[in-house]
């Protein structure tokens, strides 16, 4: 079976909910919207408050090329435009929408039925995707259409589904492939058609055998669809590591893009979510988010509107545990604390994980003593030690010269360090500072 | 012994070659300096903190030596009878600046800001800055990761552990910037020193609503207007829900130091004031006064 080659780790994988079915959560009473869900410019509300809106309507417009549309998941009556703190603490502006009733949009398809076939042209289904603000659900949210779109000088020949899930303790994708496989399946023709190519893989990790055999089956009649089994290794779900690991190709430094080695990746989440757009007229409006942790009296699986309040998932996955010492939005290597449980589901929500007290302490820190078993977990083949060391100090061109804008903020540094080093914060403050810089750099050119 | 007296004088014809040789190199090749480079170097404190903006003290020396007047050329380090000497020895004439601490607008300590959580990041404000929202309600206040304290190269800066809020040693302060630059919540500010070192300042740089500023924290501004009016001499103004007294137009009167319900306002170095009889306002004033004493 293959996998990338360089570092990488082996977290227990903890899929606690792996055999649970996917639960619908009922509609919050009140809906939060934060106007910044994805990678680039935030959307631009379009409602004021006071109008009323139904499931399905959009809320806010894409606020540049590089953004997407928000849709209000439902239907009541806006109740203010408003600052929240969102899942990382910081304050964004963000739509209040009171919830009454439970009315959609009549254009949504909402029926069982599978939709076969589309008479959408590319630029048609480009729109659509567009119109109904899909962004990557894999937890980065970058805007879909844009990834749809790759350069013109970049002659595209692989689609690779991403079905890793190599995060521990999450299983939505592993869900969403068991029970929606055949609307995943269309949703990659879908996908094939916009880019003109004719194959795809499907990557999936070797711990999910009932994935991969229900989607083998379910593609042997296809041509042109692959399902890849791969070896066990995190960070296989990072977007480099699955383009290396199925077709060998390694994707050059920033600002090179998996397009330039002719793949696009989407996750299996993005391309169910692509279905529901194209086929259903169904923007983004719902997804499955993992509540889960090893002393939750009931992790399980949720399909969940987006905006609820996180405190009502804890709800139904039978309260929150006194001994919770950290509430994490996604999985424990890469997800974001959140600071409390008022914070609204949004389009990168991939689980939500409560990890207790003891194991959530932190011990203290020591020097570092040059093992350089971070520099043999990073899975870019950078040297995390250093980046650190160049952050602390300050040193940015030390930490530019060092590819730190090649860091994937996987977390497999911080996870490997025997002195207990919180590698990983100081990496990303230089590759925020770094950014900057860049970004300044470019500007006065 | 002729063997002795051979390497004798071999080696001394050698070193003197080559001593007459150095001689010669020296005094072709010599690089004229200008001596005041070095006396201007001889006077500045040597810490090159990089607070004048240049790399460092030799290279701000010569930046004076060589500018056609003193404009634009300050060591934030140096007392005014310093830099008068510098000026001196340049050449230029100078006016005696006024001289700054920096002050840091946050009073947020452990009792009247609680902390809803903690952070066991990396310690570092900027981290910690960019990470999460700090471990208390209030999203402007001061982090306490103590990035001034390593910012600071002349040791002004100390992290009081009682309070959790660093405290400028104002007898070491220079003024260099360096810890104003450090904060990335911008708390720190460079203020006029005034006589006796009396400052009068917003110690609050929480931009929220009154509510929410007050439910986050005992001693944050709410905005609520009160010293703007008492001010005979508008020198403060009302931005953002915040308070901001403008330390040139401030004559130290200290009137809104007793009108402010929040105690945000924070008098220094000034004697304890005496109890006016019929003034009730005489036990709300009582709690300022001490605030100021532990910021001495």
């Amino acid at each position: 079976m293959n996998t990338f080659k360089i570092g990488g780790v082996h977290p227990e994988p903890n899929k606690l909910t792996a055999g649970k079915k996917i639960e619908t959560l009922g509609l919050p009473q009140q809906a939060v919207f934060p106007l910044s869900q994805h990678i680039g410019a935030p959307a631009v509300p379009c409602v004021e408050k006071g109008d009323v809106v139904r499931v399905g309507t959009k809320i806010a417009e894409p606020g540049g090329f590089m953004s997407a549309s928000i849709h209000s998941s439902v239907s009541g009556k806006v109740a203010k435009i408003d600052t929240i703190v969102d899942a990382s603490g910081l304050r964004k502006p963000a739509i209040f929408i009171d919830v009454e009733g439970d009315e959609w949009e009549p254009s949504i398809d909402r029926s069982e039925k599978l939709v076969l076939q589309s008479t959408k042209t590319r630029d048609e289904i480009i729109e659509c995707i567009k119109n109904a603000g899909v962004v990557g659900m894999g937890g980065a949210c970058f805007p879909t259409h844009v990834k749809l779109c790759p350069p013109k000088e970049c002659t595209i020949d692989t689609l690779i589904i991403n079905a890793v899930e190599c995060e521990p303790y999450l299983t939505a994708d592993h869900r969403l492939m068991l029970e929606h496989a055949d609307e995943i399946i269309i949703g990659i023709k879908v996908i094939l058609k916009v880019l003109g190519i004719d194959r795809a893989v499907i990557g999936i990790e070797a711990n999910k055998p009932d994935a991969i055999e229900l989607l083998k089956s379910k593609t042997s009649m296809v041509s042109g669809i692959e399902v890849m089994p791969l070896q066990m290794k995190y960070p296989q779900g990072g977007e480099k590591q699955l383009i290396e690991a199925v077709t060998g190709r390694q994707v050059p430094p920033p600002p090179a893009l998996p397009a330039n080695v002719g793949c696009v990746v989407q996750n299996v989440g993005t391309v169910f979510a692509i279905y529901e757009a194209v086929m259903k007229n169904k923007p983004l409006i719902e997804r499955i988010v993992t509540v889960t942790g090893q002393n939750v009296k009931k992790p399980c699986n949720l399909k969940v509107r987006m905006g609820t309040p996180v405190s009502q998932l804890l709800e139904y996955a039978g309260g929150m545990p006194e001994d919770t010492g950290k509430l994490i939005s996604g999985g424990p290597m890469m997800g974001r604390p959140l600071l409390d449980e008022t914070a609204p589901v949004v389009k990168g929500t991939s689980g939500v994980l409560l990890i207790p007290e003891k194991d959530a302490i932190r011990r203290e820190e020591r020097n570092c003593i040059r093992c350089a078993k971070c520099v043999q977990a990073c899975p870019m083949g950078l040297e995390p030690y250093l980046l650190a060391t160049a952050s602390e100090s300050g040193d940015w061109e030390c930490a530019e010269e060092n590819w730190i804008m090649s860091c994937i903020e996987c977390g497999c540094c911080q996870s490997t360090c025997p002195s207990r080093r919180p590698l990983l914060d100081w990496v990303r403050l230089a590759k925020n500072r770094v950014g900057g810089i860049i970004r300044a750099r470019n500007a006065k050119k | 012994m002729t063997f002795i007296l051979t390497a004798v004088l071999v080696l001394g014809a050698t070193g003197l070659i080559l001593g007459l040789v150095l001689y010669a190199v020296s005094r072709k090749f010599k690089v004229e300096e200008d001596p005041r480079v070095g006396q201007i170097t001889e006077l500045l404190p040597g810490a090159n903190c990089g607070g004048c903006g240049f790399p460092g003290c030799a290279a701000f020396a010569a930046a004076c030596v060589k500018a056609e007047s003193m404009d634009n050329l300050k060591c934030s380090a140096c007392k005014s009878e310093v830099m008068q000497q510098v000026a001196a020895i340049a050449g230029h004439a100078i006016e005696v600046g006024v001289e700054k601490i920096a002050v840091v607008r946050c009073s947020g300590s452990c009792q009247s800001r609680p902390r809803l959580r903690t952070y066991d990041g990396a310690r570092s404000c900027a981290v910690a800055a960019m990470m999460n929202g700090g471990e208390t309600g209030c999203f402007f206040g001061c982090l306490g990761c103590g990035d001034c304290v390593s910012a600071c190269k002349f040791d002004a800066i100390k992290m009081d552990p009682e309070t959790g809020l660093p405290v400028v040693d104002q007898d070491k302060c220079t003024a260099c910037g360096a810890c104003v630059k450090a904060c990335p919540r911008h708390i720190i500010e460079l203020r006029n020193k005034n006589k006796l070192d009396r400052r009068v300042y917003v110690s609050c740089v929480n931009q929220d609503k009154g509510p929410v500023a007050k439910k986050a924290c005992d001693v944050a501004c709410i905005g609520c207007g009160k010293c703007v009016k008492a001010c005979p001499f508008e020198a403060i103004t009302l931005e953002n829900n915040l308070a901001y007294i403008d330390f040139e137009k401030c004559r130290l009167c200290r009137k809104c130091v007793d009108e402010c319900p929040q105690h945000s306002i924070i008098a220094v170095n000034f004697p304890p004031k005496r109890v006016v009889e019929e003034a009730p306002a005489a036990p709300e004033t009582a709690p300022v006064e001490t605030e100021s004493t532990e910021n001495k």
